[in-house]
C-alpha cells in the first residue's frame, strides 16, 4: 500500500517521509488543474441554456442586439408565447403521445423483457438479436410501407400511428428492461415459484418490485424519446396542425407570425423545461439506465 | 430447478412424467402469452415493412394508384441520373466520418477529465449531460440563435478576440461544422457510458505501469484504451448509425436559419444553404412524402438498410460476446 500512495490520493495513508512533501504539492496543483478544467467544461456545456434563458426574458428589440444581459426582465414573455401559438394544444398532444407511449411499454415491454431474460425457450436468442437490429436500424428504413399502412387505415394526421406501436413492440425498451432483469438473482424467482406463484405473479410480485429503478429509467427514456421525437410527428401528423406536438410546432414557431427571437427562445426554454425537471428529480435512474445501454461485460 | 428435474428423469414415476409434460406445456403457453404483443408488434412494425420496402423499391408507387413493377429503374436512377441523391449521400458520408470521430473523441476527452476529479464528479457529470436531454428541435433552434452571424453570442465573443465569426448556418461551407458542434454539445449520453467504463478500469493496472515508469500518455494508450475498447466500439457504431439517420437538426437548422414559416410543409428550405444540409434521410423523406415517389424512396431505404445493417452486425456480434461473458459469470 505504501508504494501506491503516489497514485491514489484517497484512502488512509501511512505517515509520509519528508521527500513525499514535494509530491504532495504537485498533487495539489494537479487537483486544482483538473478540477478547474472539469468545472470549466461543465459551465461551457451549460452556457447555451443560460443564453436561451437570458434572451427569453429580454425585450424583442434587445434580443436583436448582441447584448447578453437583459435590461429589463420580461417574465411575461413565457405567457405571451401561448398567445402567439396554440402551445397548450401542442402541449396536450405531446403529453398524450409521451404518456400513452410510456404506458404502452409498461404493458408490452415488461413481459417480453421478462421472457427474454428469465425464461428458456426456442428462438429466444434469435428474437433478442432481432430486437437489437430493430433498435439500431434507422426509422427511415421501414417508413414507406408503414406510412402506406396508416394511410389505408385512415389514421394519418392523428397521434395513433405514433402511439399504437408502443403497446406492442418497442425494441429499445425491451432491450433495456432485459438488461435490468438479468441482474435479478434466479433464487428470488425460484423461491416465489416454490411458494406457489404462477409466472404472472412472479412478474408482478417479484420482478417488478425488484427492478423498479430499471423500470423507472426505461419509462423515463421512453418519455424523453417521444417528447423529443420530431421525425415521427412530422411524418404522421405533419398535414394536420391540430395533432402537432411541441417539438414539431417549435420548429415552425419562429416563422409563424414573424415572431421575435425573445419569444422563440422563451418557447424553446418551455419545451426544454419538462425533460430537465424530470432529470433533476431522477438523475440516478437516468445515469444507471445509460450505463446499462453501453456494453458492460 | 428444471435442470435437476431433467437429470432425475429415469427414476421418476409415470405420474410424474405426466406432470412434467403438463408443466412444460404450461411454460410454453406462458412464454407465448408474454411474447405475443412483442411478436405481433415486431411482425407488423418491422418484419412486414422491411420486406414491403424491398418490394416497393422495384415499383413505381404514388400512394394513390397501385404500385407498378419497374424492375431496377429506381436503383438505376439513383446511381446515374439524379444529382441530388449524390449530394445527399455525400453529406451523410461527411457526417458519418466527421460526426463520429469528433463525437467519440470529444466524449472520451470530457469523460477522461471527469474521471480524474475527486470531488464534484456528480455536479460536472450533470452539467455535461443536461444538453443531451434537450429536444433536438429546441437545441437546434437555440444554436441557430447562438450562431446568428449578426447578434449571436458566439460571433460576439469571437469579435472580442478579434476574429470575424462566420455565417455558420447561412454558409454552405460552415453549416455542417456548425451542426457538428451542436451534436458535440449534446453528446453527454456517450460521455456517461465512457465515464462508467473509465471508472471500471482496475487501478492496480495503472499503479503497476507507473512503477514500470510509464508516463500518463503511455498509460492512456496501453491501459485505458484497450480496457475500454468494447465501449469505444459501441460508441463508434452507435455514432455511425446516429449519423446515418441524421435528420431533425439538419431540417430544423435549415428552415429556422432561413426564417421559414412552416417546417412541416416546406421543401424550399430543406437542405439550405445550397443543399449543404441535405442528408440522405432527408432526401428520402422529400422523395417519399413530399413528392410521393414512394418506390424511389423505398429504393433509397434499401440502400440505407444495407449500410446500417453492416454496422449493426458488427455491434450485435460484439454485444453477443459481451452477453456470453455475462452468461458465463452467472
Amino acid at each position: 500500500m505504501s508504494t501506491t500512495t503516489a497514485t491514489t490520493p484517497t484512502g488512509p495513508r501511512p505517515p509520509r517521509p519528508a521527500a513525499a512533501r514535494r509530491a504532495s504539492w504537485d498533487r495539489r496543483l494537479y487537483w486544482v488543474a483538473t478540477h478547474s478544467l472539469g468545472l470549466g467544461l461543465g459551465i461551457l456545456f451549460l452556457l447555451p441554456i443560460v443564453f436561451v434563458l437570458l434572451t427569453a426574458v429580454m425585450e424583442s428589440d434587445q434580443a436583436m442586439t448582441s447584448s447578453l444581459w437583459p435590461e429589463e426582465w420580461h417574465l411575461e414573455n413565457f405567457v405571451r408565447v401561448f398567445e402567439e401559438a396554440p402551445l397548450h394544444l401542442y402541449l396536450f398532444n405531446s403529453l398524450t403521445y409521451s404518456g400513452l407511449a410510456t404506458l404502452g411499454i409498461m404493458l408490452s415491454a415488461i413481459p417480453a423483457a421478462y421472457a427474454l431474460a428469465k425464461l428458456r425457450w426456442r428462438g429466444q436468442t434469435l428474437f433478442f438479436l432481432l430486437t437489437i437490429a430493430a433498435m439500431m436500424l434507422p426509422p427511415q428504413v421501414v417508413v414507406v410501407p408503414l406510412y402506406d399502412l396508416w394511410v389505408r387505415l385512415g389514421l394519418t394526421g392523428s397521434l395513433a400511428p405514433l402511439i399504437v406501436p408502443y403497446f406492442l413492440f418497442d425494441a429499445f425498451s425491451i432491450f433495456l428492461l432485459r438488461q435490468f432483469f438479468l441482474t435479478i438473482p434466479k433464487e428470488y424467482l425460484e423461491a416465489a415459484r416454490i411458494d406457489g406463484c404462477n409466472q404472472f405473479q412472479v412478474v408482478t410480485r417479484v420482478v417488478i418490485p425488484m427492478a423498479k429503478p430499471g423500470i423507472v429509467a426505461t419509462g423515463m427514456f421512453c418519455f424523453l424519446f417521444t417528447w423529443n421525437d420530431y421525425f415521427g410527428p412530422l411524418l404522421f401528423t405533419g398535414e394536420n396542425r391540430d395533432s402537432w406536438t411541441l417539438s414539431l410546432a417549435l420548429a415552425s414557431f419562429r416563422g409563424m407570425h414573424h415572431v421575435e427571437w425573445n419569444l422563440t427562445m422563451a418557447a424553446t426554454a418551455l419545451v426544454m423545461a419538462p425533460v430537465i425537471v424530470l432529470f433533476v428529480f431522477a438523475q440516478k435512474s437516468f445515469v444507471r439506465g445509460i450505463t446499462f445501454t453501453g456494453v458492460k461485460g | 430447478m428444471t435442470a435437476t428435474l431433467g437429470r432425475a428423469k429415469e427414476s421418476v414415476a409415470p405420474t410424474l412424467e405426466g406432470e412434467r409434460a403438463r408443466r412444460s406445456r404450461r411454460r410454453r403457453v406462458t412464454v407465448l402469452a408474454f411474447m405475443a404483443p412483442a411478436l405481433l408488434g415486431f411482425l407488423i412494425f418491422f418484419g412486414y415493412p422491411l420486406i414491403a420496402t424491398l418490394y416497393y423499391s422495384f415499383t413505381d408507387y404514388d400512394l394513390l394508384n397501385p404500385p407498378s413493377w419497374v424492375g431496377f429503374d429506381n436503383y438505376i436512377r439513383m446511381f446515374t441520373s439524379e444529382p441530388l441523391v449524390a449530394t445527399a449521400a455525400w453529406n451523410t458520408t461527411w457526417l458519418v466520418v466527421v460526426l463520429t470521430v469528433t463525437r467519440v473523441v470529444f466524449a472520451l476527452g470530457v469523460a477522461s477529465v471527469i474521471s480524474r476529479l475527486r470531488r464534484g464528479v456528480g455536479l460536472v457529470r450533470t452539467l455535461c449531460y443536461l444538453p443531451a436531454l434537450a429536444p433536438p428541435a429546441a437545441a437546434t433552434l437555440a444554436f441557430v440563435f447562438l450562431f446568428n452571424p449578426e447578434f449571436g453570442p458566439v460571433n460576439r465573443f469571437l469579435r472580442l478576440l478579434g476574429i470575424e465569426g462566420g455565417l455558420w448556418f447561412n454558409d454552405p461551407a460552415m453549416s455542417k461544422p456548425a451542426l457538428t458542434l451542436l451534436v458535440m454539445w449534446g453528446s453527454g449520453e456517450l460521455m456517461i457510458i465512457i465515464l462508467a467504463a473509465l471508472l471500471d478500469v482496475p487501478q492496480e493496472h495503472y499503479e503497476a505501469a507507473a512503477l514500470d515508469g510509464a508516463g500518463p500518455l503511455r498509460r492512456f494508450w496501453h491501459i485505458t484504451l484497450p480496457s475500454i475498447s468494447p465501449v469505444l466500439l459501441f460508441g463508434v457504431v452507435n455514432s455511425i448509425i446516429f449519423a446515418l439517420q441524421f435528420f431533425t437538426q439538419a431540417v430544423v437548422a435549415a428552415s429556422v436559419a432561413q426564417g421559414a414559416a412552416d417546417v412541416a410543409g416546406n421543401t424550399k428550405t430543406i437542405g439550405a444553404p445550397q443543399n449543404s444540409t441535405l442528408t440522405y434521410p432527408i432526401w428520402l423523406y422529400v422523395q417519399g412524402f413530399r413528392y410521393f415517389n414512394m418506390g424511389y424512396a423505398a429504393a433509397m431505404a434499401v440502400l440505407l438498410f444495407l449500410v446500417s445493417f453492416a454496422f449493426t452486425a458488427v455491434l450485435v456480434r460484439q454485444l453477443r460476446k459481451a452477453s456470453d461473458v455475462q452468461e458465463a459469470a452467472r
